[in-house]
């Protein structure tokens, strides 16, 4: 199992921001985290990372308790990709890449070669080792997300948290984004992020986890949880998940929204 | 078979960058042997030369012992303090500059300068010597910067915005404190010896204090040294650091406590030389970028030369010296604004 959670509660001061959550992820699988805005999704990912360390409960990460590991253990078992962000200085793409090799190294050690090469096969594996030698500045937004997926590739980790990797993208860079992800998913490492757009968990997801309130309101395959009811519920608007290309595929609607336009 | 480009995993302007950093040290050689060859007091720089020698194969003596009395304590001290000097200021703000993610930011945003000053005109006012002045701007240095610490880690919120908030207040309070000093001092000697202080100078370099500094100023050096590519991960924030397996928290403290203490080394033997530590990690910036296995050797290295070479200018140009804070003010403050109003990014 690459996560095992066992009843998760965390809360600021008196205010209850997860309760009681529950589950558990397979190796080799892409969760789609899916909720509104401020019921604790990114609460949720901070735990599991371990940058929130008041949590009630238990965290298993790979079959190792969370609370157990140090940092650089951590480090080992799970990566974070971060939306795009500038930072205020320039690297380059490589240097970039290279900060997610340290946990191997003794404290007193910078990487040498061996670390450099493994930076470099984690773009490659991306396909974007063309970059290696550019400024991480200069690229775009959905390049520069390409490149963070690469540092995580780099940690060798087999758990990969992402926080709404997609949301400052443009369709196109989401859409290059999500395949990579995928791809990363069949290759055989386990991939959680979060999204605010349920449509994406049809073609990008094998599990899907719906948390409202703080609470684990579904988990499961996403055909079986997204239905029209749970994304109405959701998000409080009148919404149709309707089928596609032989239900290969399915997008969700707000309905109302048509009859308005329309009339 | 891949290319020796590719087997290298470095790019071409890593390799530049690298000798320009590789320049720098030939340039820091050159300047710190023609500093001992100029002087106002007339010494051969073969005299000069001579002399270096002697001490380790001894040579038939072609000098005065007063050319030997000047050479060895006046102007042999006072280079070996440019270049310690400028070394530490330079490495402190390079430090400080990625550590708080701001490229605005000097070594003594924490009170370290601010601290000593204090430190200095009580000791003054004390009557202390030379060396009791610089033992206690020192003390007060470090504990300046500890109080902005403390403060910064029981405040609730942006850790780091107000550890900066609280060195300005913390700051603030010792400048009023040196203003008080000023004003109960004897005007006929300690305001003078004060204000003197404040201005910053070479000039009072003894061998023994600087023998002093020189232990702390070289583990202070040698830990922001190897810890120059941890430096660059804490400039993506904690919390990515943290999940790439960096102790983010330890290494930020580290770093400061190294930085700060190696700041407070430096103002309390020289008082207030201002400016090295923003401009040269700027410069060092624009000529090796900002990964800090390059800028901190190369900040290192251009702070000795740049220090070196304004005290050069303050002790040879004029008759009354002018002291080497006032210049590295005249030129760090019109390339301070300069880099503030450019419109490309730093």
């Amino acid at each position: 199992m690459s996560i095992v959670a066992k009843h998760v509660s965390f809360s600021y001061g008196k205010k209850e921001i997860l309760h009681d959550l529950s589950f558990e992820i397979p190796d080799a699988t892409l969760v789609n985290v899916l909720g509104p805005n401020g019921v604790g999704k990114s609460t949720l990912f901070r735990c599991i990372l371990g940058l929130n360390f008041r949590y009630q409960g238990e965290i298993f990460v790979n079959g190792k308790s969370l609370k157990s590991l140090s940092v650089k253990e951590r480090a080992r078992e799970i990566s974070y990709i971060p939306q795009s962000h500038a930072p205020v200085y320039d690297y380059e793409v490589l240097d970039i890449v290279l900060m997610s090799t340290g946990s191997d190294l003794k404290m007193l050690n910078t990487p040498g070669k061996a670390e450099a090469k493994r930076a470099y096969e984690a773009l490659e594996r991306i396909g974007i080792a063309e970059f290696a030698h550019r400024n991480y500045t200069q690229l775009s937004g959905g390049e520069q997300q390409l490149v963070l997926i690469a540092r995580a590739i780099a940690q060798n980790a087999q758990t990969i948290i992402m926080d709404e990797p997609t949301s400052a993208l443009d369709y196109g860079n989401t859409v290059r984004v999500l395949s990579c992800v995928r791809q990363l998913a069949q290759e055989g490492l386990s991939i959680i992020q979060s999204t605010h757009n349920p449509d994406q968990a049809f073609l990008y997801a094998d599990k899907t986890l719906v948390i409202e309130k703080g609470c684990l309101k579904a988990y499961g395959d996403p055909y079986d949880i997204i239905t029209s009811d749970l994304i109405s519920d959701l998000y409080n608007i009148d919404v149709k998940v309707n089928s596609l290309y032989g239900d290969k595929v399915r997008v969700c609607v707000p309905t109302h929204e048509i009859e308005n336009h329309r009339n | 078979m891949k290319g020796e480009a590719v087997n290298d995993y470095r790019s071409n302007a890593s390799r530049r960058e690298n000798l320009v950093i590789i320049g720098l040290g030939v340039l820091l050689l050159a300047t710190t042997t023609a500093s001992l060859l100029l002087g106002k007091y007339p010494i051969e720089p073969g005299q000069a030369i001579a002399m270096l020698v002697d001490k380790i194969i001894p040579l038939e003596q072609t000098w005065t012992d007063q050319q030997a009395t000047l050479f060895f304590n006046v102007r042999f001290p006072r280079i070996i303090l440019a270049l310690l000097v400028g070394c530490c200021l330079a490495v402190a703000g390079a430090s400080y500059q990625a550590t708080f993610q701001n490229p605005l930011v000097s070594p003594d945003i924490l009170g370290a300068s601010q601290g000593a000053a204090l430190g200095a005109a009580v000791a003054i006012l004390l009557g202390l010597g030379a060396s009791g002045v610089s033992i206690v701007a020192f003390a007060v240095s470090l504990t300046t910067v500890l109080i902005v610490l403390l403060v910064g880690s029981r405040a609730r919120g942006n850790h780091m915005m107000i550890v900066v908030l609280a060195g300005f207040m913390v700051s603030t309070l010792c400048q009023a404190g040196v203003s008080y000093a000023k004003l109960v001092a004897d005007p006929t000697n300690q305001l003078a010896d004060i204000t003197y202080w404040l201005m910053g100078s070479l000039t009072g370099a003894k061998m023994d204090q600087i023998a002093h500094a020189f232990p702390v100023m070289l583990i202070g050096c040698a830990i922001l040294f190897i810890l120059r590519w941890r430096i660059n991960i804490l400039t993506m924030g904690d919390d990515e650091a943290s999940t790439m397996g960096i102790n983010a928290y330890a290494i930020r403290i580290i770093v400061l406590v190294a930085a700060t203490i190696i700041t407070a080394a430096s103002v309390s033997l020289t008082g207030m030389v201002g400016w090295v530590g923003l401009i040269v990690p700027h410069i060092m910036r624009m000529l090796v970028g900002s990964d800090c296995r390059k800028l901190i050797p190369a900040s290192m290295i251009s702070g000795a030369i740049f220090l070196l070479v304004v005290d050069n200018v303050a002790r040879l140009l004029s008759t009354s010296e002018i002291p080497v804070g006032i210049l590295t003010a005249f030129i760090g403050v019109p390339f301070f604004l300069y880099l503030i109003t450019r419109k490309k990014k730093i």
